[in-house]
């Protein structure tokens, strides 16, 4: 087991290479100019003199694989470089933001797994019922809908709702503050967010749920457990849950490493500063520095919950063996 | 002797995209206290559709039992409520699956799945349900069971499986266990065992059993009586060994030159049974077997034969010409 990990960390290298090859090369593929953007705002005339002197600043004037190496030695030594844009460690940079697209990542799977299995469940149950009907009317919603459309209305309605019961409309605060220091405020920031990216991640994995239990509720072993005279919520609960979560997990894990850096729009919309919109604003400006650091991260990111869905299978799964 | 199992007039019906289909089309049979019983079968015949509706299996939709009644023990299971049961299910009724490599939950140690059903019936706390689980593997021949207990059914062979089974089956000391093709899955060398195991062990504890299977050899070596089941009826039923040494149903007689005997010449052709099973969805008034039955005349067109007495005492065959064949058979 601890072989298999440390074997899996290891082949993770050539993974972080690869990427790390693949997003320098995008990014100086990309038409323009840091440093063009840097001293002319997008217009006008620039002096050649000032630009060549940002580059040299910035170590662009040195040749594309000197710079390479430079990047990865540099993060292999676990030091990210300075933002081009901003001139602050790019550590600090994501440092400030990653909390909350963490928190809300983690919030959302919450949400989304409170939600997904028992109705998944049940669903599969009474297959065809008015409740699975319900479920999975709910769950194409959740699918169909954007998240920032829902998100725009949860907002609207909090207003409109704390203005017909309060009379003066509530918004969640904008500053973010961090769990530890003010539970409070800090929730009613990241809750409807949360709430509205757990519906539609929920609305996901609940189709898995049901259609993974259908599947599993089909197998031999369901007929042995019944012919076992066992009641019903043990033969869902010990028999067929543990294996049709197999698939759900997989999901769970793919859709949480997307939540951090994926949440672009909806980070938008609840005005929240997170992993999400640093990585546009990274793109737009040009920022070499931060972009990798910023692809690193969701790369690792991606890794390590495929390890974790991995070691929870070997958990989930006895007949998996590591090898 | 009362029966312990009488099966009266079974039907069970499947609504398919094709049609109706009656799988089990007015079954009537009896199982004595600790008798073994074989019913005989080729797929599709409403074998295990039979037996899975004592024990009320059958997935609804899309079968669904229409008529009749099953006796167990002078109650009708088919008017227990669903929690009434549950309750004769694995603790009055065992029941071992022909799939052994996919009857036991993967995820599962053996030991959870031998125990659960005790725990559940019994009321058993962990620690006598693991030494009846131990005793149970001892005695269908596993060797070491403690570490067995440990263990998932990945790391056991197919025959251990079934033994496990058999071990589970007979838990709470059920008073019948049904066996469907018990041995299909395995090898023949295992095969033996296990079925050996099993008439062995039910003798024994007196546990009555119904073994389904496909196999006349089976029959003829373990079972007191036999019904052969065709297009979801009962086409001959009697004595193992009348219905062996003098059958009196062409279907009977096919099967039964179907498979290799040792008390026929080397040389003696294998003879299958020709044709195909009908399809249930399309079947007439007549004999379901007439179109694949060398013997068929016309009344079999016009009306399905009733099953009537044939032969010996207890001996009944579904042919209009029964005693002929008696006869025919005699003579050659």
């Amino acid at each position: 087991m601890y072989r298999y990990i440390l074997n899996r960390l290891l082949l993770a290298v050539p993974t972080l290479i690869g990427a790390a090859a693949l997003v320098f090369a995008l990014m100086r593929l990309i038409p323009g100019d840091i440093c063009v953007v840097r001293l002319g705002g997008g217009g006008g005339m620039v002096d050649p003199k000032a630009v060549a002197a940002c580059h040299a600043q910035l170590g662009l004037d040195r040749s594309l694989f000197l710079q390479f190496v430079d990047f990865i030695v540099g993060f292999a030594g676990g030091n990210f470089g300075i933002s081009m844009w901003s001139g602050k460690p790019v550590i600090v940079e994501i440092g400030s933001r990653i909390a909350i697209s963490l928190e809300i990542a983690i919030l959302s799977t919450v949400v989304a797994v409170a939600i997904a299995i028992p109705l998944g469940t049940l669903s599969a149950l009474r297959q065809n019922s008015w409740l699975d009907h319900f479920v999975r009317t709910v769950a194409i919603a959740g699918i169909a809908t954007p998240s920032f459309w829902l998100g725009i209305m949860s907002i609207l309605l909090v207003l409109e709702v704390s203005q017909l019961t309060t009379g003066a409309p509530w918004m969640p605060p904008i500053d973010y503050v961090p769990l530890w220091e003010d539970p409070l405020r800090n929730l009613s920031i990241v809750i409807l967010p949360a709430l509205t990216i757990g519906y539609r991640y929920s609305a996901v994995t609940m189709r898995m749920t049901r259609s993974a239990m259908l599947e599993v509720l089909r197998e031999d072993y369901i007929r042995t457990a019944r012919a076992k005279g066992l009641l019903e919520q043990l033969i869902v609960n010990r028999h067929a849950l543990k294996n049709a979560m197999l698939p759900v997990v997989t999901l769970i894990g793919i859709e949480f490493a997307f939540l951090i850096g994926g949440l672009v729009v909806t980070e938008q919309v609840f005005n929240l500063n997170g992993i999400g919109r640093l990585f546009v604003q990274a793109v737009q400006n040009q920022d070499y520095t931060l972009t990798q650091a910023l692809v690193m991260l969701t790369v690792t990111i991606f890794i390590f919950t495929n390890l974790v869905v991995d070691v929870l299978y070997a958990w989930l799964d006895p007949r998996i063996r590591f090898g | 002797m009362s029966a312990l199992l009488d099966v009266r007039n079974l039907h069970t019906e499947f609504r398919t995209g094709a049609g109706l289909v009656r799988a089990v089309d007015g079954v009537s049979y009896t199982v004595d206290p600790g008798e073994t019983v074989a019913i005989v079968g080729e797929s599709g015949s409403g074998k295990s559709v039979g037996a899975m509706s004592i024990l009320r299996l059958i997935p609804d939709p899309p079968g669904r039992i229409t008529e009749g009644q099953i006796l167990f023990g002078g109650r009708d299971l088919l008017g227990l409520s669903p929690e009434e049961m549950r309750a004769v299910r694995g603790s009055e009724i065992g029941m071992v699956f022909q799939e052994p490599m996919t009857s036991l939950n993967p995820v599962l140690t053996i030991g959870r799945q031998m125990t659960e059903t005790l725990q559940q019936h019994r009321g058993a706390d962990r620690a006598t349900a693991d030494r009846r689980a131990v005793e149970l593997l001892s005695l269908v021949g596993i060797s070491d069971p403690e570490r067995r207990l440990r263990q998932y059914p990945h790391q056991l062979s197919g025959g251990m499986r079934q033994r496990i089974m058999i071990a589970i089956a007979l838990t709470c000391e059920p008073k019948l266990i049904i066996a469907d093709e018990p041995t299909t899955a395995l090898d023949v060398t295992i095969q033996a065992q296990i079925l050996e195991l099993m008439t062995g062990l039910t003798r024994r504890l007196n546990v009555a059993l119904i073994i389904i299977t496909h196999n006349l050899g089976v029959v003829a070596r373990y079972a007191k009586r036999v019904n052969v089941m065709y297009a979801g009826r009962i086409v001959e039923s009697g004595p193992a060994a009348d219905v062996y040494h003098d059958p009196r149903h062409p279907y009977t007689i096919a099967l039964l030159r179907s498979v290799p005997r040792l008390d026929r010449p080397r040389q003696a052709r294998l003879d299958p049974v020709e044709g195909q099973p009908p399809d249930l969805t399309r079947l007439d008034r007549g004999c379901a077997f007439r179109p694949r039955c060398r013997f068929a005349i016309a009344a079999c067109a016009e009306a399905r034969p009733p099953l009537e007495a044939a032969g010996a005492a207890g001996h009944l065959s579904a042919c209009f010409r029964r005693d002929e064949l008696g006869a025919a058979q005699a003579a050659a």
